[in-house]
């Protein structure tokens, strides 16, 4: 894990997209502008990072801006991981995609899509890939219903509702 | 040497006296009452449905269906501790139409209901289900979104609990439901399950216009 | 090589004689077949569906479909306590549930700052790797199902029921065992498990020299795997695939030995690494694995330390139940636990682990309450689905099914 001062570095050299950086039970993150995403993954290519281990999405709910995308590199070289993280909120969720420089993002982008609604341009194939494709929603936001079946106790099943369709 | 006593028409039970008498209704020396006697001790008599329901129940061909860990579990009954060929079940066709018994093991998402509904209509009657573990009776560990219990759009006939099921529960509840067979000759699951009303009425593109049922 | 230019809808529904968008080959009769496989299919390990595009017995372009297992694992952690969400993030990759819990086990901890005593990482330790041979027995038996050797799956199960004899020891359950739990494990070895155990351990390398004796030098195992649809490292590695996979490809790259957690460091056991990438080289490094595992075992039961098995922090682990008759703070953690469980301090944390199929991280984000807020887990499985197209370009689709079958995919960590 680059160390606080090592990130702060790194920071430095990336410039503007950086907005901040947090070292938090030692391991570095990044947290960058979304629409520059692209270039501050390929100069941590150039860094050493050229591994992407993984993309996935947070809702933060209720802070805005309320979806976050968060890149997770490693450094097989040095054994190091830096996560780089950026925020959009739902009336613009839209990142550029990195998929043509890191074709393991593909299906992981599309997870997110799906997911929480972010919306990755330049992805050659944005579509649902959990949910079944006209699905309405993104489930995993937080105000999104965790759904289900109620529970049906004995005493309701005296009632007579077989099902709980009714219900 | 003793002597044993026993009440007159019980089935000898040595085995020397069984193999003569055989010997003689082979040859034709068997008459009158000892003839009787030896064809209800050694033949078996029944209906023939309960016979189809016997060889029914005892060479069941369940299909390959498994979603999630249950599968596991279900491949665990065809390994050598719980072995399910002891019972006749082994031959797992991959093809619905070949297979009498459907083992949903695993938890059905809504993606995946109208196929495992589909698989289901696809396999000939008569036809079993089985709902094993927790998930796909009754959606299980997780109450979500994403998940339909089996009840909700294909008929079954025994709910298996566990999540995952031992293979010894699993092999219970397909022995019970080898009872069921066994005992109750089928007539076809919308009989059994009084789900009258339920078929699906399909017109077919036609000029004549035909309903079928 | 470029496959993306058509789109797949219109591939699909056009199957017509004529040659569609674009020339695969000079002989202008050949047509591109678009074929379903799955998601009830038998050799798809799952209910994976696969598009495939044919020419011939030769696959030009593939699309896995995925979703059809998918339980909303995520969402519905977010709705438990951090304790009662550990049965439901073991329910995800439903082969290797000691590796789910302890990712998330792991990532709890590293928020919450909670020490694990040593006797608890060598107890983690000896789980896992117990089910790390569990998994790949599992692996073995199904793969030569699917390349027809079938005997091999009553094998690879009759030592897998073994091992499960010994979770069932350990924790009552055989699957899904809840053994580790955020702090350490839920209870110490009983009698008679490390009895027990050497005795498996004696026994398992002498079965895999069996596995191998049958396998290794069998010319229709040799003749299906090897070289057959190797990837170069390169490729591996942007497209994001890490455990047996890569390491079949050349990299040794291990997160047991590049970060040692849960004290993996003090074992002495070697990565086995392949050359070329082929199917033969995944197939022969799981099996390696399987030997390096049991050494693992060995030395942990060997060098087991005496202490606790859970964390002393009341505040986060259950208190022994003699304790509840005698201390009143030990009944108030207890309820406070059992009903609302413990907060855990507000950030996030990516917790990485190495598993059968690579690597196991999970993102966990907490909002300083006793619910996670967002549980995310990096599955190797899904990423390394991504791979299946490179690995099958241009080869028959026998090889196909060879293909899947070695890269030991898990639909439940797929759709989790």
């Amino acid at each position: 894990m680059p160390d606080a001062t090592g990130l702060e570095l790194l920071a430095q050299e990336i410039g503007e997209p950086a907005l901040g950086t947090l070292h938090f039970r030692g391991k570095g993150t990044l947290i960058v502008d979304p629409g520059s995403i692209r270039g501050v993954l390929q100069t941590l290519k150039g860094k050493g990072f050229e591994f992407l281990s993984s993309v996935h999405g947070v809702d933060y709910y209720p802070e805005e801006p309320r979806l976050g995308v968060h890149y997770e590199l490693i450094d097989m070289d040095k054994v190091d991981r830096i996560c780089v993280k950026l925020r959009v909120g739902t009336d613009a969720p839209n990142v550029p995609s990195v998929t043509p420089d890191w074709p393991g993002a593909n299906h992981q982008e599309r997870e997110v899509f799906d997911m929480f609604g972010v919306v990755f341009d330049g992805h050659p194939n944005m579509r649902r890939i959990l949910m079944p494709e006209d699905y309405e929603g993104h489930p995993q936001r937080r105000d999104f219903p965790i759904g289900g079946e109620p529970v049906l106790f004995t005493a309701d099943e005296a009632k007579g509702d077989a099902y709980t369709m009714d219900v | 040497m003793e002597i044993e006593r026993r009440p007159a028409g019980q089935a000898p039970t040595d085995f020397r006296i069984r193999q003569l008498r055989a010997k003689d209704l082979l040859a034709g020396n068997l008459e009158g009452d000892d003839l009787q006697r030896h064809v209800e001790e050694s033949i078996i008599t029944t209906t023939l449905d309960k016979a189809v329901a016997w060889a029914r129940g005892n060479a069941m061909f369940p299909a390959t269906f498994g979603l999630a860990c249950c599968a596991i579990e279900m491949m665990s009954i065809v390994a050598a501790r719980v072995d399910v060929a002891r019972f006749g079940f082994e031959a797992f066709r991959a093809s619905p139409r070949q297979a009498d018994l459907l083992i949903l093991s695993g938890r059905v998402s809504i993606k995946m209901a109208p196929i495992v509904r589909r698989i289901w209509d696809q396999m000939l009657e008569p036809k079993w289900s089985i709902a094993m573990g927790a998930c796909s009776s009754s959606m299980g560990v997780f109450n979500n979104y994403a998940i339909v219990p089996a009840d909700k759009f294909m008929p079954v006939a025994v709910h298996v609990p566990g999540c995952p099921p031992r293979p010894e529960a699993l092999m219970h509840g397909i022995l019970k439901l080898r009872q069921q067979i066994v005992t109750g000759p089928d007539a076809g699951w919308r009989e059994r399950y009084e789900a009258i009303g339920t078929e699906e009425i399909v017109m077919l593109p036609q000029t004549t216009g035909d309903a079928r049922a | 090589m470029s496959t993306t230019d058509y789109d797949h809808r219109q591939v699909e529904e056009s199957i017509t004689m004529a040659p569609l968008g674009r020339q695969v080959s000079e002989n202008v009769h050949d047509e591109l077949l678009t074929l379903n496989f799955g998601p009830h299919h038998p050799a798809t390990h799952g209910v994976l569906r696969i598009l495939v595009t044919l020419e011939g017995e030769v696959v030009r372009d593939l699309e896995p479909i995925i979703g059809y297992v998918h339980t909303g694992i995520e969402k519905t952690a977010e709705d438990k306590s951090y304790w009662k969400a550990i049965p439901v993030m073991e329910r995800m990759d439903y082969l290797a549930y000691y590796f789910n819990a302890m990712a998330f086990c792991g990532a709890v901890e590293t928020l919450a700052e909670v020490e694990v005593p040593k006797r608890a990482q060598y107890l983690r330790v000896i789980h896992m790797e117990l089910n790390r041979i569990m998994s790949h027995l599992v692996w073995l038996g199904t793969s030569c199902l699917d390349l027809g050797a079938i005997s091999m799956f009553w094998y690879g199960f009759r030592e897998r029921e073994r091992i499960l004899d010994l979770f069932e020891q350990s924790s009552g359950q055989r699957m899904h065992t809840r053994y580790i739990q955020v702090g350490g494990v839920i209870e110490d070895i009983p009698l008679g498990f490390e009895e027990k155990l050497r005795q498996f351990i004696a026994v398992m390398p002498e079965r895999v020299d069996q596995y191998e004796a049958l396998l290794d030098r069998n010319e229709i195992v040799l003749q299906r795997l090897r070289h057959t649809c190797a990837v170069d490292a390169q490729t591996l590695l942007d497209l994001g695939v890490t455990g047996p996979l890569l390491r079949a490809a050349g990299v040794p790259w291990d997160l047991r030995k590049a970060t040692p957690y849960s004290s993996y460091d003090d074992f002495d056991f070697k990565v086995p690494v392949g050359t070329i990438g082929d199917n033969y080289d995944r197939f022969a490094v799981r099996l390696k694995e399987m030997r390096q595992s049991v050494r693992i075992i060995e030395q942990a039961i060997d060098g087991l330390p005496e202490g606790p098995w859970i964390t002393d922090d009341r505040k986060v682990a259950l208190p022994p139940r003699h304790e509840l008759a005698t201390s009143m703070e030990a009944l108030i953690h207890h309820f406070k636990l059992v009903t609302e469980g413990f907060r855990v301090p507000p950030g996030e944390v990516y917790y990485p682990i190495e598993g059968p199929r690579g690597e196991y991280g999970v993102f966990l984000r907490s909002d300083g309450s006793s619910k996670p807020a967002r549980v995310h887990m990096r599955d190797p499985s899904f990423v390394n689905l991504q791979a299946t197209k490179a690995m099958v370009q241009d080869s028959y689709i026998a090889d196909l099914i060879a293909t899947l079958a070695m890269m030991d995919p898990v639909l439940g960590g797929i759709d989790r």
